[in-house]
This record gives structure tokens, C-alpha cells and sequence, in this order.
């Protein structure tokens, strides 16, 4: 995993999890790596892990048992879809301002994106 | 929480040159701290103070709540900047030493560290490479059971493998009831493992904070603010 250093890793660490989750690689119910074995993975301080971890369990997004580790919390389909359409809805958000950036209009933006995804 | 380390106004002179000026830091249980600065900042000498081998010239430096002594010796694990082997050593033969030298090192672990890095117990520290030789030093630091680990530039000299090996082992031998202290200049290599980070110039600590607050209120990387910090020195 390569990290953005401008961006607290912490988040980044969030946004891959719950990336992971909606694309399916991670399963609802299914347990995280434990702190120890993903900070030598990725290679960041155990801290920063277990501060995404409580960040994630604030969001609902995990739980930890006491003893066994933290889990993905075993939530229906409705809310793999909203973390989906979170994720897209912040791509989209960064795109369109890169777009603006260049002077592509909106109405242009549509259309690039409409040629696209037609072509493929 | 309790402090690993807690230095108040410390002050240190060689002859009429201040080398610290001032300087107050405090480390918590569990932290992992990056000291940086350029050359002649006052990294090391901040470091051989805490780890009992310069005396200071006013200030007070508490490790565990201990002055430094033949006490806060057993407790600090200091790897300093420069190989201090013998070189008719072989790795055997350091293990060896630092075994008969302190009482909380941990053999088992020394070996485990040695076949991690990859390196050979019976080659001798004078044919070994400048990384091998700060690997070797680097595992036989980590292999005392010690509260605080006191790194002066861990990462110097050697390749980016082996500087992954070495954040590898620094992330590997963190525990929560020690405390970390690593002097760099590689702030990029290794900015991803700080829990503090501690920017210091002419003897002065000129920044101090959470690395991650740090990220996101001035919005750039540590390297990002290590080079506008320094940049106009």
C-alpha cells in the first residue's frame, strides 16, 4: 500500500478498508488483520493502525470482541452500497474538479464521460 | 500517561559553543519518536545525553522518572551513529559481549533478529559491508528488553532494502510499554512509523507534535515541512 504523506495515513488506512469492503474482497463479518500483523505489512507505526481501527468502530464500520480482534460488522446489503456510492461520490468529486482545472465544462464533462464508457 | 522521558530545559556547551539551548521534550509509553534536524542540529549530542554518555550542562533529563545514571542505563538501548564493534569480532562474538554486558539481553531474540537480517553468526565485523554492520548493530539494540530504544540514524549508508529490514525490525520490536527515539535525516523513508515528530535547529526544538495532526492541519507531509522549515538555513 502506498501512502499519500500529505494525508494523515490513518484515513488512508480507512478509505482502503472500507474500499476493500465494498468491493468484496473484505467480507461483512469477517475479521481485520490484527494490528501488529498489518502494520508490518504496510509498514506504518501500530498506533496508526489502531486509530483507524477506533475510527472505524466509531462509523459503525467494525467491532472489536474483546479478545478475538476487530470484525467487520455484519450489516446488510444497503450499507455496503452507501459505502460504495461514498467512495464513488468522492472520486467523482476529485475528477470534477480536476476537469474544471483544465476548463472542461460541465455539460462537457457529461458528454466525455457518457463517450467513455460507450466506447469500452 | 506515563513518561518514558522528560527533559526540561537542558542545556549543553562545548567550551563556548552551545550546542542545546533550552531544550524541552517529553515522550510518552509507547510513542515512537522522530527526532530531525541538519548536521550540527544537536541530534546526537540530545541523544548521548539521554542515553548517559555526555553529561549536560544545566537541565534536568529523567528517564522513567530516574536521573541519568547507572540506572537509566539499564533501561535506555542506544545505537549510536557509529559502528562501536571491534572489527576482529565475529557476530557470535558481539552477541557474546552485549550478553555478558547487560542483564535484560535476550539472546534467543539476537538470533532471530541475526536470521532475519540475513547475516551469517560467524563473519567477522571487519569483512562485512557498512549496511550488514548497521544491521548487526541495529539487532543486537533491539535484542535488550529495554524501555527506551535510542536510534541515532538507524538508516544512514545503507540501501533501500535494507532500510525496509530495518523499519521492518523498528515496527516488529515496538511494543506498547517501550518508547522509541530515531534521529534521521531520511524523513520520507521512515515518517510513516513516527507517532511524534520533533524538528531541531542550532540547538533548539523548533517544531513538536503528533505526526498526524501535523499532516492534517498544515495539509503537507513531514518531508514536505521538514524542507520549508530548514530550507532557508
Amino acid at each position: 500500500m502506498d501512502f499519500d504523506k500529505n494525508v494523515p495515513i490513518y484515513m488512508q488506512i480507512m478509505f482502503e478498508i472500507k474500499r476493500r469492503i465494498s468491493t468484496g474482497q473484505l467480507n461483512p463479518g469477517g475479521k481485520l488483520p490484527s494490528v501488529r500483523d498489518l502494520a508490518e505489512e504496510i509498514k506504518v507505526n501500530p498506533n496508526t493502525i489502531v486509530r483507524a481501527y477506533q475510527e472505524l468502530e466509531r462509523e459503525g464500520v467494525t467491532e472489536t470482541r474483546r479478545g478475538m480482534g476487530t470484525f467487520i460488522v455484519d450489516s446488510d446489503k444497503n450499507s455496503i452500497l452507501q459505502m460504495k456510492n461514498s467512495i464513488g461520490k468522492t472520486f467523482v468529486q476529485e475528477f470534477i474538479k480536476k476537469m474544471h482545472e483544465v476548463g472542461v465544462t460541465d455539460a462537457e464533462i457529461i458528454n466525455l464521460v457518457k463517450e467513455s464508457i460507450g466506447e469500452k | 500517561m506515563e513518561k518514558i522521558l522528560e527533559i526540561t530545559n537542558l542545556t549543553k556547551k562545548y567550551f563556548s559553543k552551545k550546542a542545546l539551548k533550552n531544550v524541552n521534550l517529553s515522550l510518552d509509553k509507547g510513542r515512537i519518536l522522530g527526532l530531525m534536524g541538519p548536521n550540527g542540529s544537536g541530534k546526537t549530542s540530545l541523544l548521548k545525553i539521554i542515553a548517559g554518555l555526555q553529561h549536560s550542562n544545566s537541565g534536568e533529563v529523567l528517564v522513567c522518572g530516574k536521573k541519568i545514571g547507572t540506572e537509566t542505563k539499564k533501561l535506555v538501548s542506544f545505537l549510536p551513529d557509529k559502528n562501536v564493534l571491534y572489527p576482529y569480532m565475529k557476530a557470535i562474538d558481539a552477541i557474546n559481549f552485549f550478553q555478558n554486558y547487560y542483564d535484560d539481553f535476550d539472546v534467543n531474540k539476537a538470533f532471530e533478529l541475526l536470521d532475519f537480517m540475513k547475516l551469517d553468526k560467524d563473519e567477522k565485523v571487519s569483512s562485512m559491508s557498512k549496511g550488514m554492520i548497521e544491521k548487526l548493530n541495529l539487532s543486537l539494540t533491539f535484542s535488550r528488553n529495554a524501555k527506551l530504544f535510542v536510534l541515532d540514524e538507524p538508516l544512514g549508508g545503507v540501501d533501500p532494502v535494507a532500510r525496509e529490514k530495518i523499519i521492518s525490525t523498528i515496527i516488529k520490536t515496538y511494543n506498547e510499554d517501550s518508547s522509541i527515539i530515531i534521529s534521521t535525516h531520511l524523513v520520507n523513508d521512515v515518517e510513516s512509523i513516527f507517532d511524534d515528530v520533533c524538528f531541531i535547529d542550532k540547538g533548539e526544538i523548533v517544531l513538536c507534535g503528533s505526526a498526524e495532526q501535523l499532516r492534517s492541519e498544515k495539509n503537507c507531509s513531514i518531508d514536505k515541512l521538514y524542507i520549508e522549515t530548514f530550507q532557508n538555513n
